[in-house]
């Protein structure tokens, strides 16, 4: 088991590696760079810029070099833990991007156990009660879940909240705190209201993982191993939650390592909607300026935490499922 | 030896009801095992030998029900020493007392091992689990017993088994193991379901050997499933032959191999090959085939295939099980004339 976490671990670097190519790769390939997109705005807002100006900025963030020797520089940069500046903003992108990054994490972090915590029990009542009231209850819930867009959730509940109780549930802090330092208070404010859009988020996940669950445990619950626990004298419940869970439970965790990303962009409709200090609006408005360096950050932090995540997911299944410890050593 | 039944099971009907109709996969079957018998079960796929166990453990698999008949139990209950007759069928299939004598006192040795074991878990985990599930016994002293039930079954190495995957070991260790788990708690009563279906020849016999040994030295009763009359010949005292949910014919296995009564066991012995017959004849089957569940026939189910079958009685009525001598009883109007509806009727 250790072997298998070291082997993995030296992985990581390497796929890290390929990830910031394909991230800088993603960010060059729209037309165009940041100093085009600068020009059009000024442009469009009626002052004229001559080409000496443009080459000059050009050559000021480096675009009028060749392509990789931009991403080394910019490479060179990250390893020394330097973000860069932003263009757009005009401000160094770690003091832009932290607090975002650390609700957004906190914001996936509520939406996961949110979904976990209701989605698994209902999954496993609903294939333990095949065909009963609660199984169809469930079952019909749940394609409402999947159908609906969350944003339209979002507007929903935005809309009940202010007509029926008076209140605005945007944003993640009361108004007193939106600018406030950390505090005991803040994150109290914070708990308070997060919970509205980890639910809003977490609708459409826990609608999937239920049905999932309720398909694997089905499976699951025909097989022989079932007949002999329960010819052993074992009493129902302890039987499916040790045996058939265990195994049914296993797709869905090789699903975690896209949850947090997935998490990110999905939640950018979301969070424009309500209001949310999260990270997904400002990865959508450094893609439209071209604010590479930005949105560069952004994507290669994304694809870190896809790394992590896909291997927090093989060591939990390679615990879960003993076939995978032995075939990986 | 004291010759009250152990088990006993009267008239028993295990239904299932379908959309597309009921199925009655048992439909009054009535036997009874003595205390160390070794009672076959013998009949082809579908004639409702699994479900017939499976009632007695009272594991049957939704939509089937026991809708009549008695399972007649002497059990021992863990405070009184006193035994108590109880009718299985009447208790609640996951109630406390229920879940006692399953695994307990009645323990199942199920055709696949493979399937029966669960992957994730150690073979030395499950069979602790049954172990602690009806002894009171600690953890420590829980596996202790393992390895010595793994050494008693022929598990060699136990002490490094106990800690294996099911996957990780050979068809017959895995049988082993499995027979190690169903007599981890003493059962007075095993309940083989072709055991020896899913492994090769030379390890049938061995398994088949080791069963024989462990009934001899604890004087367990088996109820032993099998389409093998090979293996029945091999392990049986009693047998009781089975077709389409019903018992055809009982008796001690040796008038059942020398002088069998029904003509369906007749048919079924001359379809065995044997080392005497002439090579390169075709082997003789039992003509025509089983009749799906749905379209059972009218009267004697086994009247379409039978060579004795007599029109306007054998597809009208249906025979019931009656003695035809002192230890061999047959379902046959060959024998007797007693009718179920006759007998309904009264």
């Amino acid at each position: 088991m250790l072997q298998y976490i070291i082997k993995r671990l030296l992985l990581l670097p390497f796929l890290l590696f390929i990830f910031s190519i394909i991230a800088f790769i993603l960010i060059q390939a729209p037309p165009g760079d940041f100093v085009t997109s600068y020009i059009a705005e000024l442009a469009s807002s009626g002052s004229a810029v001559d080409q000496a100006q443009i080459d000059a900025l050009r050559a000021q963030y480096g675009l009028d070099q060749p392509m990789y020797i931009q991403y080394f520089k910019w490479m060179g940069r990250i390893l020394t833990g330097d973000l860069g500046m932003s263009l757009d903003w005009k401000k160094p992108i770690r003091e832009l991007i932290s607090e975002r990054l650390l609700l957004t994490v906190m914001l996936g972090l509520f939406t996961f156990i949110f979904t976990w915590i209701v989605a698994i029990p209902i999954g496993i009542l609903s294939a333990t009660r095949q065909y009963s009231f609660f199984d169809y209850f469930f079952t019909v819930f749940n394609y409402v879940g999947v159908a609906t867009p969350t944003f339209m959730t979002a507007l929903v509940l935005m809309w009940l909240a202010f007509k029926y109780f008076g209140v605005s549930v945007t944003g993640l802090f009361s108004p007193e705190y939106v600018d406030a330092p950390w505090s005991w208070g803040r994150v109290v404010d914070l708990l308070k209201h997060i919970w509205l859009p980890a639910v809003i988020l977490g609708m459409d996940g826990t609608a999937r993982l239920a049905r999932v669950m309720r398909a694997n445990l089905l499976d699951e619950l025909k097989k022989p191993y079932m007949e002999m626990a329960r010819a052993k004298g074992m009493s129902e419940w302890r039987l499916v939650l040790k045996y058939p869970v265990r195994l049914a439970i296993n797709p869905l965790v090789s699903t975690i390592g896209w949850y947090l990303p997935m998490i990110f962009s999905g939640s950018v409709i979301v969070a424009t909607v309500m209001n949310l200090p999260t990270i997904g609006p400002m990865l959508l408005r450094s893609l439209i300026t071209q604010d590479m360096f930005l949105a560069g950050s952004i994507i290669l932090i994304y694809m870190a935490l896809a790394v992590i995540g896909t291997l927090i997911s093989d060591i939990l299944l390679a615990w879960l499922d003993p076939r995978i410890r032995m075939e990986e050593s | 030896m004291n010759q009250l039944p152990l088990l006993s099971v009267k008239n028993l009907k295990t239904y299932f009801d379908l959309d597309e109709g009921t199925v009655k996969a048992v439909d009054g079957v009535s036997f009874d095992v003595l205390p160390g018998q070794v009672v076959g079960i013998v009949g082809e796929s579908g004639c409702g030998k699994s479900v017939t166990i499976k009632s007695v453990l009272r594991i049957v698999e939704k939509p089937g029900r026991i809708v009549e008949g008695e399972i007649l139990f002497r059990h021992q209950p863990d405070d009184a020493s006193e035994e108590q007759l109880i009718d299985l069928a009447k208790l609640k299939a996951n109630g406390k007392t229920m879940r006692s004598i399953r695994g307990g006192e009645i323990a199942l040795i199920p055709q696949e091992p493979m399937a029966a074991f669960s992957p994730v878990y150690t073979v030395g985990n499950q069979i602790m689990e049954a172990i602690m599930l009806h002894l009171p016994v600690s953890k420590q002293e829980a596996r202790q017993r393992t390895i010595e039930l793994l050494r008693e079954v022929g598990v060699p190495m136990p002490e490094r088994r106990v800690d294996a995957y099911s996957w990780e070991l050979s068809g017959g260790l895995r049988q082993r193991a499995m027979i190690a788990m169903a007599i981890s708690c003493n059962p007075r009563l095993l309940i083989a379901d072709e055991p020896t279906t899913a492994i090769d020849v030379t390890t049938q016999a061995q398994i088949l050997n080791l069963l024989r040994d462990l009934q001899q030295q604890h004087n367990t009763s088996i109820i032993f499933i099998t389409h093998d009359l090979g293996v029945i010949a091999q392990i049986a005292d009693y047998v009781v032959v089975m077709y389409l949910g019903r018992v055809m014919e009982t008796g001690p296995v040796d008038d059942i191999f020398h002088n069998p009564q029904h003509p369906y066991t007749r048919a079924l012995l001359k379809s065995i090959p044997s080392i005497r017959s002439q090579s390169r004849t075709l082997l003789p089957t039992i003509e025509g085939s089983i009749p799906h569940p749905f379209n059972r026939p009218p009267g004697c189910p086994f009247h379409p295939r039978c060579v004795d079958f007599m029109p306007g009685v054998c597809n009208v009525q249906t025979p019931v099980l009656q003695p035809v001598n002192e230890r061999q009883a047959a379902s046959c109007f060959l024998h007797h004339s007693i009718a179920e509806e006759t007998l309904t009727a009264v």
